[in-house]
């Protein structure tokens, strides 16, 4: 049977794989190679080593800068959206009316893209300010907090309907041996639904790590970088390098480069610590 | 009484958080039908008889992003993608999970390797090539979504054929079967589930998705949302009394769908987050 399925390879593997090559494959080893050019269009470039990473370090580049909003941003918001969803799913998994519904309603953001929501938190957050006579691209912590404040209230709802699954998959067997051991609520929470959900507490970390670090709808149509670039993020500063400076493809595929090292050992270095954590317990 | 009283600030509470999250949605809802200079100004205060503005907001915002024919284009760049996604990578996954050996391992690794990259990493060249080969249009971008949706998606139907039980197959196998039918008719029912996951995951991703269509399409072919960033991006005073409208409707589309399918929304997240 299994040589028959290699022998029709072309109808299981071809459809995927071409699309694959044709959308990451091929770009992203173009991309590695180009970061290594200057050029304009694909097929103009010229070789100029290390040229371009060196450029991106330099302290007049935005780069260095972004990296340390984009880092300072994504710590307030894993953490701020982590213990939110967590305190909503504990809530939540009790039994009680309308349960369903604060489910519902709390998760609705997720569903509405970054660019729609951005306008939206830009028009609350102008009106806020007003009144003190700011606006949102006043100050760069004013768009840093916005930032928080929107992905805080898009992806808690998102976390928290995985926290929800892990704690009710929670045997209950072990609830009634901590009731009968008269554990406090508090102690049963350190004690067996904390340890229990750390798959759960893996994959949001995970996600809510990830989606933090790779933002750029939100950005975009928040603060779009003002004032001057201050709340420029990882991703926009990439996408300005790239399509708002001439000469910038060269600098913006390097800055991509070293964007993806990043984003791949975080993603590396987070599932060995966190997954090593749920074989203790 | 003690129980009462805990239960009744429960509700307090869960009630004030979904005024919190519903508040910035009902606040558009409002502004929307305020003339757009009053806007900017004061957008906590409710329309009365002079900055009412009926549905003038909303003529102007859908004339100036053609926005029927850019709902359109989403809704037919979703559906399709989607259909695409699951039906072709669920055979991958089939095929990695069956052939073993190098060829299956090496497919595997190098899908798992493609959720790792940012979009960022590809955007420039995939944009030139999707550019190249005619592909920088809502038919054939559709294409360009299986290729780099293919990573997470082969990576979870992958997981789900691990727990299938062989012996069906064998059976079918012993009586007969060609393979591709085997797949259609006997493979494919038993990943129901994770097909509902894959598919919700992936429309809620295509259907958001801003700079993959913007960068292949340009403004030639607006999404959805690009034509709310198309309309904000133009240069002078922002027309905010059809920023309000458009918001409005591009909300309500996902608002409708998510009614009448939350329940397997919420369950294919939780089993999407278990799986990956």
């Amino acid at each position: 049977m299994e040589r028959k399925i290699r022998g029709r390879w072309y109808v299981f593997l071809l459809p995927t794989l071409t699309c694959f090559a044709i959308a990451f494959l091929i770009p992203f080893i173009m991309g590695i190679g180009l970061s290594f050019t200057e050029f304009k269009t694909v097929t103009n470039a010229r070789f100029v080593g290390f040229e371009n990473y060196i450029a991106v370090f330099k302290s007049s580049d935005g780069f260095i800068s972004s990296l340390i909003f984009t880092v300072g941003f994504s710590v307030v918001t894993v953490i701020a959206v982590n213990l939110l969803a967590f305190f909503l799913a504990l809530t939540l998994v009790k039994r009680f009316r309308f349960r369903n519904f604060y489910r519902t309603v709390f998760f609705m953001p997720n569903l509405i893209g970054g660019i729609v929501l951005g306008y939206i938190f830009q028009l609350i957050i102008n009106g806020v300010l007003l009144n003190y006579g700011y606006t949102i691209t006043s100050r760069w912590s004013f768009g840093f907090w916005g930032l928080v404040i929107l992905s805080i209230w898009q992806m808690s709802g998102y976390m928290m309907v995985i926290y929800i699954a892990g704690i009710t998959s929670i045997p209950g067997e072990l609830y009634e041996a901590a009731r009968v051991d008269g554990a406090s609520s508090f102690r049963t929470l350190i004690s067996i639904t904390l340890p229990s959900v750390m798959p759960s507490i893996t994959v949001c970390l995970f996600l809510s790590l990830t989606n933090s670090f790779k933002m750029f709808d939100q950005n975009l149509a928040l603060t779009a970088g003002a004032p001057s670039g201050q709340t420029e993020m990882l991703a926009l500063d990439i996408y300005n390098t790239f399509y708002g400076r001439t000469g910038g493809e060269g600098i913006g595929q390097a800055k991509a480069v070293i964007f993806f090292i990043i984003v791949a050992v975080i993603s590396f270095v987070q599932l060995r610590i966190t997954r090593s954590k749920e074989f203790d317990s | 009484m003690k129980f009462v009283l805990k239960k009744t600030l429960l509700y307090l509470l869960l009630s004030l958080l979904t005024f919190v999250f519903i508040f910035p949605i009902i606040l558009v809802l409002i502004n929307s039908f305020k003339t757009r200079f009053v806007i900017q100004n004061s957008p906590f205060s409710l329309p009365d008889s002079t900055t009412f503005a009926g549905i003038e907001n909303y003529v102007r915002g859908l004339e100036a992003t053609d926005f029927l024919a850019s709902l359109g284009r989403s809704l037919f760049i979703t559906v399709f993608s989607v259909v695409l996604i699951t039906v072709c990578c669920s055979m991958t996954a089939w095929f990695i999970g069956r052939v073993k050996g190098r060829l299956g391992n090496g497919l595997y690794l190098l899908f798992v390797f493609s959720m790792v990259v940012p979009f960022q990493m590809v955007m420039f060249t995939m944009s030139k090539v999707a550019n190249v080969l005619g592909l920088d249009n809502p038919i054939g971008i559709v294409f360009i979504y299986l290729g780099f949706g293919a990573g997470l998606s082969v990576f979870m139907f992958c997981g789900a054929i691990r727990g299938l039980p062989r012996g069906v197959e064998e059976a079918a196998w012993v009586d007969g079967c060609s393979v591709v039918r085997m797949f259609f008719s006997i493979v494919l029912p038993l990943l129901k589930p994770t097909l509902v996951t894959v598919s919700i995951l992936n429309a809620m991703w295509i259907w958001n998705d801003y700079l993959l269509p913007y960068l292949v399409m340009g403004s030639d072919y607006r999404t959805i949302p690009v034509a709310v960033q198309y309309l904000k991006g133009g240069y002078g005073s922002v027309d905010m009394g059809a920023l309000m409208a458009v918001l409005i409707v591009a909300i309500i589309p996902v608002t409708v769908f998510y009614l009448f399918t939350q329940k397997f929304i919420i369950e294919g997240v939780a089993a999407g987050a278990v799986k990956g």
